[in-house]
């Protein structure tokens, strides 16, 4: 963990309104390479839109995103894909129509050309799938297999899949073992562990304490749309956190 | 027990996909050798399939059209209005003296336009939902080319412009009878239909447009620029109704007012029967394709056997809700609860 070098990503003063409605207001956020912030908080504390500012799907009404230092304004969730932060959606994100290894490389397909036409290169999407499934371990009847005749454990490891197979350097989950059977939360947490080894950073938010205490390396805890407390993991209890949730210091 | 159940499920899994691509086409042979039955002599005699062919033709056209913009989870009500509108400004650019090949392009570009509009319209302007705008651009398209034709025909074309419509390929060097010719619009749909089919399965964009039917959102947050796929997709299915209109104008010789009254309606029948959900996301080119010959051979052969057209009407409309039935049962069963 280098907590001591530049942050890989930071979030400073981010500041949302929807209408009259004040979702975030002046929040900061940072994540090293390797390490595991932990995001708590209510219903209603800007958890889900603060995540949506990161991935570049709302723009944030003031404040700056900085990754690697520099400044980036997010235009859509491709700029932030092609610096290399990924999403894994609360309600998945997946297209159920589409097999799996379509979703996985939904808007990034491996295309070959025929003369002057793009086409999509079927072959080597169910390749990179089953490679890339292999490493995670995640096991699925075939990679054609269409993603809504999946359990909902399988189209979070989907999920989970699709955000790392583009050489991701941030990861943000958003509740991700909300939907899961007891068995497969463990699988997604070592999932998490083994993706911190490999230098990337992991935004996790999540309500159940069992999963912040096993993962993260940092907890932090929004209140009413601001930062309301924030500390290493080996400095605080899972009472505090959940009196933070809670609005109690 | 278990194992016995794994295998019939991945049995099940195996045909599923089958099932859904081709179902449909079962139904299509059946009516086939159910009219051929009840008509030995005529059904299916050269005369009569060709022209069930060029019945079908500009109608297929809609109808792909409307399919594409179906599995975005739109629709467009426009089809029939732009064709006539694209009818009627190819009828006034060809009375004005412009060479053929400048008079065969011009519905193109116009239906093109047409699509742009209304799909600028559902994005641009944010209309809740496509059939709001289309249903608008239904009676904008209609009422601009009676403006601008004055609302009365506009008839006679040259040969040139009638090929794609009227055209005849001679097989006569098969060694075939003179009357045993290839409609030119049976080559223009099989090769139209192709392109689109490599288009919505073996292009980006295609498979983005499945994606957008099957859940926006995830679309969205993948980078895809929904709004702009979404307007390639009306441009598109305008550009196809041009070609209808084009097509038409060879039929029929004449730029009308009425021409395409109603036929989004048949287009849009056309898609739901076959196996296009309403829902987006899913139906195949080959389905549509089924669809559009489904009315075709169900008009032609209840006219070949003297039934009245009420009787189309109710036939037609229960087909409708048989197909979309079958289709409840079969996902039913195909989709994890």
């Amino acid at each position: 963990m280098s907590t001591l070098n530049n942050p890989l990503l930071e979030a400073k003063g981010i500041t949302k309104y929807f209408g009259t409605i004040t979702a975030l207001e002046n929040v900061d956020l940072k994540v090293h390479a390797g390490e595991c912030l932990g995001v708590v908080g209510d219903n209603g504390a800007g958890k889900s839109t603060l995540m949506k500012v990161l991935s570049g799907l709302y723009k944030p009404s003031s404040g700056s995103l900085y990754f690697q230092g520099k400044e980036e304004i997010l235009e859509s969730p491709k700029d932030s894909q092609n610096l290399g932060l990924e999403m894994v959606y609360q309600d998945l994100a997946l297209a159920g129509n589409l097999p799996i290894g379509e979703n996985i490389f939904l808007g990034r397909e491996p295309t070959k050309n025929v003369g002057f036409l793009k086409f999509l290169d079927f072959k080597k999407i169910k390749e990179l799938t089953n490679a890339h499934l292999g490493k995670l371990k995640i096991n699925v009847k075939s990679a054609d297999q269409k993603v809504e005749e999946l359990s909902g454990g399988q189209r979070q490891a989907v999920a989970i899949a699709r955000s790392t197979a583009f050489n991701a350097k941030v990861v943000i989950m958003d509740e991700p073992t909300a939907a899961l059977a007891i068995k497969e939360v463990g699988k997604v947490l070592d999932l998490i562990n083994s993706l911190k080894k490999t230098g990337v950073g992991v935004i996790v938010i999540s309500h159940r304490m069992d999963d912040i205490f096993s993962v993260c390396d940092r907890v932090m805890a929004l209140f009413q749309g601001t930062n309301f407390a924030e500390s290493q993991l080996s400095n605080t209890s899972r009472d505090e956190v959940i009196g933070w949730i809670m609005g109690k210091k | 027990m278990e194992e016995k159940n794994n295998k019939k499920d991945s049995l099940y899994l195996k045909l599923m996909p089958y099932i859904e691509k081709y179902g449909i086409l079962l139904l299509l042979v059946l009516m086939i050798l159910v009219m051929h039955i009840l008509q030995p002599d005529v059904f299916l005699s050269w005369r009569n399939v060709t022209n069930v062919f060029k019945q079908i033709s500009w109608q297929s056209m809609l109808a792909l059209g409307v399919f594409m913009v179906i599995v975005t989870a739109g629709i467009d009500l426009s089809v029939g209005s732009i064709m006539m509108l694209s009818l009627m400004v190819l009828a006034i650019v060809a009375k004005a003296g412009a060479p053929w090949f400048i008079v065969v392009i011009t519905p193109l570009i116009a239906g093109f336009l047409c699509g742009l509009f209304n799909g600028a319209g559902i994005t641009l302007l944010r209309m809740p939902h496509p059939f709001i705008m289309t249903l608008g651009t239904l009676y904008i398209f209609r009422g601009t080319g009676n403006l601008i034709s004055g609302g009365t025909p506009i008839s006679g074309f040259t040969d040139e412009v009638r090929y794609l419509g009227h055209g005849r390929i001679d097989l006569t060097w098969l060694g075939l009878e003179k009357s045993q010719y290839l409609p030119v619009s049976l080559v223009l749909i099989a090769v139209v239909y192709i392109i689109f089919w490599f288009f919505l399965n073996h292009s980006r964009t295609g498979k983005w447009i499945y994606a957008i039917g099957g859940n926006p959102s995830a679309a969205r947050a993948s980078g895809i620029n929904v709004n702009k796929i979404l307007i390639i997709v009306y441009s598109l299915c305008g550009f196809l109704s041009g070609i209808g209109a084009l097509i038409l104008a060879g039929r029929t010789d004449s730029g009308y007012p009425n021409a395409g009254l109603q036929s989004e309606l048949d287009a849009i029948a056309a898609c739901i029967i076959g196996g296009a959900s309403f829902f987006g996301g899913r139906g195949t080119v080959l389905g549509v394709f089924a669809g559009v010959m489904i009315m075709g051979i169900l008009r032609n052969g209840l006219n070949l056997m003297d039934v009245s057209s009420f009787w189309q009407q109710v036939l037609i409309g229960s087909i409708i809700v048989i197909a979309v039935y079958i289709d409840v049962l079969r996902r039913d069963l195909g989709t994890r609860k």
